[in-house]
C-alpha cells in the first residue's frame, strides 16, 4: 500500500495537507457545538434568562454545524481528487507498461489478470484513499480530542466511555477472528460453484448424451450446499452487529445519566449546575469517541482488502519489461526482406528444457519459407521471435543484415506484416481495422485499403455487407465469421506494404479453397515481399521455396516438399496423414 | 443529553457503510443502470417462489416492529428520568433514587430486550434469504439441464454464469440487508412522529418541517448527481472495453505500431473517468455531512422553539431532552430508507434475471413417451424427409431422406462452418426436426424419451470435456457398475493405459486446470469413456489441427477399434476416413447438398469432388 503512495505527486500531498487542516477545523467545530449545546441547556436551566441568549447560543451552534459542513464538503472535494488524480496516474502507468510488456510478461500475469488489475484494482484503491482521506484521518483526531475534552471531568464518566470503547473493539476482533476468514472461503466456494456450473454449460453435449444430468446436479449441489453454509454463517453472525451497536450506544447514555444522577446529587448545592451541564456534554463526547472507533475498525476491516489489490498493482509496475528498445532504424545498405536466423536458441528464464534448439536458416527476398511440425514443436514460439515477442536466449536474428535487438522497435515492426493464429480484429469498421496502425508513412488510402482486402479475398463478403467498407466491427470482431475475420486480418498485413510477412497459422480458419487463391494472389500481388508460413496443413505450404521441418524444437529437415518427402521422416508421416498415398505418388 | 451522532451510530450496519470485507465489498456499486423491469411484478414472483419463508420472514418483521417501538420508547423513558435528575438542581431539591433506578432499569430491560429481539429477527431473516439464494442456485443449476440447446444459441455461458453467482449474490445479500432495516426504519420514522406529537405539537412541527426543509435541498443535491454517477458507470465501461481490447491484442497492437494511437484514445478515456469518477464520489461523499448538518439544524431549531416553551412553562425540560433523541430517531430513517430502495430496486434488477432464466422455456416433458427399441437393436437408421432449421424461418435442410444399414459408417464432410454438427444435433435429439422423421431400428426418434435416444449413442466430440474429477472418474463418469478392470482395459484398447499409469497416482490423479494433459491425451480419455459406456451406435469428431499428426495417427487408432461393429457417424477431417465410409454427406452453408460414396461422388464432380481435389491442386 506504501509503495502506492510514492506515485501520489506533489500537488496532491500539498491537497492532502489542505484537507487535513480542514479536518482539524472540521473536527474542531464539532467538538464546538456541544459547548454550546450545554450553554443552552444552562440558559434554559436558568430562570430568567434572556430569549435573545438563546437565539445567539443556537446561532452560534449552527454557525459551526455550517461550518462543520463546509469544511466536510472542502474535505470531500480535495479526498475525491486526491483519490481520481492517482487512480488515473496508476491506470495511466499500468497501461504503459502493459504495452511495453513482452509476451514473456503478459504471460506470467495472463491478459485476464492484467486486465482486471487496470481497472477493478484501481477503483479499489481509489474507494479506500476517499474513505481513508475522510475517515482515517478524521476518527483519531476526533477520538484523541474528545478523549481531552472529557477527561477529568468525573472518573466515573470517562470509566464506562472505556468500557464501551473496549466492547466495541472486542466485538470487531471476535469478527476479525471468526467472520473474515470466512469470507476467503466463500470467494473459494463462489469459484467452484462457477467452475461447476462452467463443466456443465461447456460440456452440454456430453453430460446429455450420457443421461448424466443427475450426476451433474448431485455435483453442484455439494458446493452449493458447502456455500450456502458458509453465507449462513457468515450472515447470521453479523446479525450480532447491529444489536450490540445499539446496545453500547443506548447503554452509555443511560450510565452517564444514571452516575450523573449521583454525582450531581453528591455535589455541594452550587456545583450541581455545572455537573449537569457537563454531564449533557460529556455525554455527547463519548459517543463521539464511540463512533470514532467505530469508523476506525471500518477502515481498519477495508485494509486488508485494498492491499491486496495494491499488491496485483504494484507486481505489474515492478516488472521490468525484458525487451529494450535499440536505435537502428536502417538495416544493412542495399539488402531488402532477408531473414536469417543464426544458431538460435530459445527457452523461457527458470526453464530447464530449450524449446528451441540451434536454428539457422536464410530467408531472401521474396522468398517464402515454411515452419511444419507437431504441436509442441516451436515453430509458433520460432516465428514469434522474429517481432521480438521473445528474445532469443542464444544467437542472432537478423533482418536486413542487422540484429533485430539492434532495431528500434517501431523502425522493426514497419518492416513486418504480422497475422496472428488468432485473429484480433477492433471495435470499428472493416476499413479502420484494415489500415490499423502506423507503418511511418502517412496513413492509408481508401483505395489501398481496397487492394488490400481484394488481395486477401475479402473484397467479396466485405461488399456485401451493410455499409461496406464502412461497416461496423464490434469488439473482438464477434460479428463476423473466423474465415472473414482471418482475411481482414491478413488484409491487414497486406495494406501495410511490409518487407516481411509472418502468417502463424493464418490459413487455418480458411477452407481449401480459399487458401489456395489467396496464397497465389499474394504472391503475384506482392512480388518480393519475404513470406514466413507456420501452418498444419500440407496443402497450405507444398509450394514453399524452403520448408523446414521442426520436430521438439530442432530442424530436422530443410528443403522443398519433394526433396523432404523422400529424405525426412517426420515430413513424411505428417503428408501420409493428411494425403493418401496415391496422392503422393502422383 | 442527546449527542452529535445518536441516532446514525445506533443501528449502523456494518456493510452499509460500503466497505466491511465481503459482504460490502462484494456488492457491485449501484449504479442506475441496475433497473428493474417491473418492480412490482417482481415482488410478488419473489413472494411466491419462497413461499415456504414467509411465515418465518413474516414473524421476523413482526419482530422488528416489537424491538424497533421499544427503542423508541426509550428516549420517553430517558426524558422521565432527566426530569428526575432536574429536581435535584433546584434548590432544597432531591433526586428521587428509587424512581432513577427504577426507570434505569426498565431503560436496561428496554434495551436488552430490543438487542435481542432484533438479533432474532435478523438470524431468522439471514435464514431465510441464504435459503432462497440456495434454492436460487439449485434450480438455476437444474435448469440447465433442462433447456434446449436452442436456448444456448443466443446466450453465452459467461451470462448463465453470472446468473448463478453474482445474481443469487446480489438477491441474498441486498435482501438480507434491506427487508429488516426497511421494517425498522418505517417504524422509526412513523414511530417518532407519533411520540413527537404526543410530546408537544408545537415542537413536533418545528423539528419535522426543519428537517423537511434540509431533505429537500439534500433531495435537489442528489438529483443533480445522479448524471454523474451515470456517466461514471459508462466510463468505466468504456475503459474496462478499451483495455480489454489493447490488452488482448497486444500483439497486433505492437507489430503495427499502434501503441501511440491506443496510448492517446487511452488517455482520453481515462481523463472521463477521472472527471466523472471524483465528481460521483465527491457528491456521494457529501451524504453523511449533510445528513449530520440536517440533525444539528434540527436540534437547533428544537433547542430553540424548546427553551421559548419551557420558559414560558409551557414544557418541562425534559421534553427538550426527548425531542432531541427524538429528531434523531426521525432523520435517520429518512436516509435509511432511500438506500433501502435504492437496494431493493439492486434485488428486483437481479432477482428478475434469476427468475428469466428459470422462466425459460423447457424442453418438453417426455414422461408420457412408451415407446422402446427391441430387444435386439441392431443400429439401422433411416432418415425420412427430414426438415429442419435452426430458425423457423431459415430452414437449411430441405427435405433429406438417407438409409443406414447396421454397421456401416457414415462420414459427414464439408468446409468448416458448414454445419457438420447439425447431424449430431438431430440425432441425439438435441434439436427438434421440423418435418419428417429419423427412426432407429424402425421406430422414430420422437417416439422415444430423450434418455433412451441418448442411451443408443456413444459421442466423441472435437472439444475434450474433461471435468474436475480423477482420471477413472472422468472415464466412468456417471456410468453404475463399472469395475476397474474395464476401465484399464478401455484405455489399453484406446492406448492411454500406459500414460495414465505413468501420472503420479495413475488413474486416481486429480485432473485440473493445472493437469499437464495434451489435447491428444484428453481426446483420447474421452475415447476411452464412450469405450466404456459401450453404446450400440457411435458420434465421432475426428481430431482436427489442434492435435498434432502423430498424436492425430494415435487418435484415429482408437476410433477405428471403436468403430467395430458399431453403426457410426463420422465429422471426417481425413481422407482416409472419408474414402472408407460406406456412405458421405457432403454438406455446405448448414445443408445437406450431396450423398453417396467416394468414388460415385467424385463421379459425379460436384461440390465434393471440387473440394478433395483442391487440397491437392496448386
Amino acid at each position: 500500500m506504501q509503495k502506492l503512495f510514492r506515485y501520489i505527486k506533489p500537488k496532491e500531498w500539498g491537497l492532502a495537507f489542505v484537507s487535513l487542516c480542514f479536518i482539524v477545523a472540521q473536527v474542531w467545530m464539532d467538538l464546538k457545538s456541544p459547548g454550546y449545546m450545554s450553554e443552552i441547556t444552562t440558559l434554559v436551566q436558568t430562570p430568567g434568562s434572556a430569549m435573545s441568549d438563546i437565539w445567539l447560543a443556537g446561532g452560534k451552534m449552527l454557525l459551526c454545524t455550517l461550518g462543520s459542513l463546509a469544511a466536510a464538503i472542502t474535505v470531500g472535494f480535495f479526498a475525491a481528487r486526491i483519490a481520481a488524480t492517482l487512480a488515473k496516474d496508476l491506470r495511466s502507468l499500468l497501461f504503459d507498461k502493459v504495452e511495453a510488456f513482452s509476451m514473456e510478461e503478459i504471460n506470467r500475469f495472463s491478459t485476464d489478470s492484467l486486465i482486471t488489475r487496470s481497472t477493478n484494482d484501481i477503483t479499489q484503491i481509489q474507494m479506500l484513499v476517499t474513505m481513508g482521506l475522510q475517515l482515517a484521518i478524521k476518527a483519531p483526531i476526533t477520538a484523541a480530542w474528545a478523549i481531552t475534552k472529557i477527561a477529568g471531568k468525573g472518573f466515573e464518566w470517562t470509566a464506562v466511555t472505556g468500557v464501551a470503547v473496549l466492547a466495541v473493539i472486542a466485538i470487531f476482533a471476535f469478527l476479525m477472528v471468526f467472520v473474515m476468514p470466512k469470507f476467503k472461503r466463500i470467494q473459494i466456494m463462489t469459484d467452484d460453484v462457477n467452475r461447476v456450473t462452467r463443466e456443465n454449460l461447456t460440456g452440454l453435449r456430453v453430460v446429455r448424451a450420457y443421461n448424466a444430468e443427475a450426476y451433474q446436479e448431485r455435483k453442484f449441489e455439494r458446493v452449493n450446499e458447502e456455500l450456502t453454509g458458509l453465507h449462513m454463517f457468515v450472515s447470521r453472525t453479523l446479525a450480532v452487529m447491529s444489536p450490540m451497536m445499539s446496545s453500547i450506544m443506548g447503554g452509555l447514555s443511560l450510565a452517564i445519566y444514571w452516575i450523573g444522577a449521583y454525582l450531581i446529587h453528591n455535589a455541594a448545592a452550587p456545583a450541581k449546575l455545572t455537573v449537569f451541564s457537563d454531564m449533557v456534554v460529556f455525554s455527547s463526547y463519548a459517543v463521539q469517541v464511540i463512533m470514532s472507533f467505530m469508523m476506525l475498525v471500518i477502515i481498519f476491516m477495508m485494509l486488508p482488502r485494498a492491499s491486496v489489490s495494491a499488491k496485483r498493482i504494484n507486481e505489474v509496475i515492478q516488472t521490468e519489461p525484458t525487451i529494450i528498445n535499440g536505435h537502428k532504424t536502417e538495416g544493412a545498405h542495399g539488402v531488402r526482406g532477408e531473414v536469417t536466423f543464426e544458431h538460435v536458441s530459445f527457452k523461457y528464464p527458470d526453464a530447464a528444457e530449450y524449446i528451441l534448439e540451434d536454428i539457422s536458416f536464410t530467408a531472401r527476398q521474396g522468398e517464402t519459407i515454411a515452419f511444419i511440425g507437431s504441436t509442441g514443436s516451436g515453430k509458433s514460439t520460432l516465428i514469434n521471435l522474429v517481432p521480438r515477442f521473445f528474445d532469443a536466449t542464444e544467437g542472432e536474428i537478423l533482418i536486413d543484415g542487422v540484429s533485430v535487438r539492434e532495431y528500434d522497435q517501431e523502425a522493426l515492426y514497419n518492416k513486418i506484416g504480422y497475422v496472428p493464429q488468432k485473429a484480433v480484429l477492433f471495435r470499428g469498421t472493416v476499413a479502420s481495422n484494415v489500415a490499423y496502425g502506423d507503418n511511418g508513412g502517412d496513413g492509408y488510402t481508401d483505395e489501398e485499403v481496397r487492394r488490400a482486402v481484394a488481395i486477401a479475398q475479402g473484397a467479396e463478403f466485405v461488399e456485401k455487407m451493410a455499409g461496406t467498407y464502412g461497416a461496423d466491427i464490434s469488439q473482438g470482431g464477434t460479428n463476423v465469421s473466423g474465415g472473414q475475420k482471418q482475411r481482414i486480418a491478413i488484409a491487414r498485413a497486406v495494406c501495410r506494404k511490409p518487407e516481411i510477412y509472418i502468417f502463424d497459422d493464418s490459413f487455418s480458419a480458411l477452407d481449401y479453397e480459399t487458401d489456395r487463391i489467396l496464397r497465389k494472389t499474394l504472391k503475384n500481388e506482392t512480388k518480393g515481399v519475404t513470406c514466413m508460413i507456420v501452418a498444419q496443413r500440407i496443402g497450405t505450404i507444398m509450394d514453399a521455396d524452403q520448408i523446414v521441418v521442426l520436430d521438439e524444437g530442432r530442424i530436422v529437415g530443410l528443403g522443398k516438399h519433394r526433396e523432404l518427402l523422400k529424405s525426412c521422416d517426420v515430413y513424411r508421416q505428417i503428408a501420409m496423414s493428411q494425403l493418401s498415398e496415391e496422392e503422393l505418388a502422383e | 443529553m442527546s449527542g452529535q451522532n445518536t441516532g446514525s451510530a445506533q443501528r449502523r450496519k456494518p456493510g452499509g457503510t460500503g466497505g466491511f470485507g465481503g459482504a460490502g465489498g462484494r456488492r457491485r456499486q449501484g449504479g442506475p443502470s441496475e433497473k428493474p423491469k417491473n418492480f412490482r411484478g417482481f415482488w410478488g414472483k419473489l413472494a411466491g417462489y419462497s413461499r415456504h419463508y414467509l411465515p418465518i420472514v413474516i414473524t421476523a418483521l413482526a419482530m422488528a416492529i416489537i424491538g424497533t417501538v421499544f427503542q423508541i420508547v426509550g428516549p420517553n423513558k430517558l426524558k422521565e428520568m432527566t426530569n428526575e435528575i432536574m429536581k435535584g438542581l433546584s434548590p432544597g431539591g432531591a433526586i428521587d433514587f428509587s424512581a432513577v433506578g427504577g426507570i434505569g432499569l426498565l431503560l436496561v430491560v428496554l434495551y436488552t430486550a430490543s438487542a435481542a429481539i432484533n438479533f432474532i429477527q435478523s438470524f431468522m431473516v439471514a435464514t431465510a434469504t441464504q435459503k432462497v439464494a440456495r434454492n436460487m442456485r439449485t434450480d438455476i443449476s437444474k435448469k440447465i439441464n433442462r433447456l434446449p440447446l436452442r436456448y444456448f444459441d443466443r446466450s453465452s455461458f459467461g451470462d448463465v454464469m453470472s446468473r448463478v453467482t453474482n445474481d443469487v449474490d446480489t438477491v441474498g445479500i441486498t435482501l438480507n440487508e434491506t427487508l429488516g432495516s426497511l421494517v425498522i426504519a418505517v417504524t422509526m420514522f412513523f414511530g417518532s412522529i407519533i411520540m413527537m406529537f404526543y410530546n408537544n405539537v408545537i415542537l413536533a412541527l418545528v423539528a419535522i418541517s426543519s428537517s423537511i426543509i434540509g431533505f429537500a435541498i439534500m433531495g435537489i443535491i442528489m438529483g443533480r448527481s445522479q448524471k454523474y454517477f451515470v456517466a461514471q458507470q459508462r466510463d468505466l465501461g468504456v475503459a474496462n472495453g478499451h483495455v480489454e481490447e489493447i490488452y488482448s491484442g497486444h500483439n497486433v497492437v505492437k507489430v503495427y505500431n499502434g501503441g501511440k494511437e491506443a496510448k492517446r484514445v487511452f488517455e482520453e478515456v481515462n481523463q472521463d473517468l477521472y472527471t466523472s469518477g471524483w465528481k460521483s464520489q465527491f457528491l456521494s461523499g457529501m451524504m453523511t455531512p449533510f445528513m449530520q448538518f440536517i440533525g444539528n439544524f434540527g436540534y437547533v431549531a428544537v433547542c430553540v422553539a424548546g427553551a421559548a416553551l419551557a420558559m414560558d412553562g409551557a414544557i418541562s425540560f425534559g421534553v427538550i431532552v426527548a425531542f432531541m433523541m427524538y429528531i434523531r430517531l426521525f432523520t435517520q430513517p429518512l436516509s435509511e430508507l432511500a438506500q433501502a430502495l435504492r437496494d431493493l430496486q439492486r434485488t428486483a434488477a437481479a432477482g428478475e434475471r434469476v427468475f428469466e432464466f428459470l422462466d425459460e422455456e423447457e424442453l418438453s416433458d417426455e414422461s408420457g413417451k412408451q415407446a422402446a427399441l427391441p430387444a435386439d437393436a441392431r443400429g439401422g437408421v433411416e432418415f425420412r424427409n427430414v426438415r429442419f432449421g435452426y430458425t423457423p424461418d431459415k430452414t437449411i435442410i430441405h427435405n433429406f431422406s438417407a438409409t443406414v444399414e447396421p454397421g456401416q459408417k457414415v462420414a459427414i464432410v464439408g468446409p468448416t462452418g458448414a454445419g457438420k454438427t447439425t447431424m449430431v444435433n438431430l440425432l441425439m435429439r438435441f434439436y427438434e426436426l421440423d418435418g419428417g422423421e429419423i427412426l432407429l431400428d424402425g421406430v422414430p426418434l420422437s417416439s422415444m424419451p430423450r434418455q433412451k435416444v441418448h442411451e443408443q449413442f456413444g459421442m466423441v466430440l472435437q472439444d475434450t470435456w474433461i471435468f474436475e474429477g480423477t482420471v477413472k472418474e472422468n472415464i466412468v463418469y456417471c456410468k453404475e457398475g463399472v469395475s476397474d478392470e474395464q476401465v484399464a482395459a478401455a484405455c489399453k484398447a484406446v492406448g492411454v493405459h500406459h500414460f495414465i499409469r505413468t501420472l503420479p497416482q495413475g488413474y486416481d490423479t486429480p485432473l485440473n486446470d493445472k493437469a499437464n494433459l495434451s489435447q491428444g491425451q484428453k481426446q483420447l480419455i474421452t475415447i476411452a469413456r464412450a469405450m466404456v459406456q459401450n453404446a450400440p451406435m457411435l458420434i465421432l469428431d475426428e481430431a482436427t489441427s489442434s492435435v498434432d499428426t502423430r498424436t492425430e495417427q494415435l487418435i484415429q487408432d482408437a476410433m477405428d477399434k471403436l468403430t467395430v461393429g458399431r453403426t457410426s457417424f463420422v465429422i471426417a477431417h481425413r481422407l482416409s476416413t472419408i474414402k472408407n465410409a460406406d456412405m458421405i454427406l457432403v454438406m455446405k452453408d448448414g445443408d445437406i447438398i450431396e450423398s453417396g460414396s467416394h468414388k460415385g461422388l467424385l463421379a459425379q464432380g460436384g461440390f465434393y469432388a471440387g473440394l478433395y481435389n483442391s487440397q491437392f491442386g496448386a
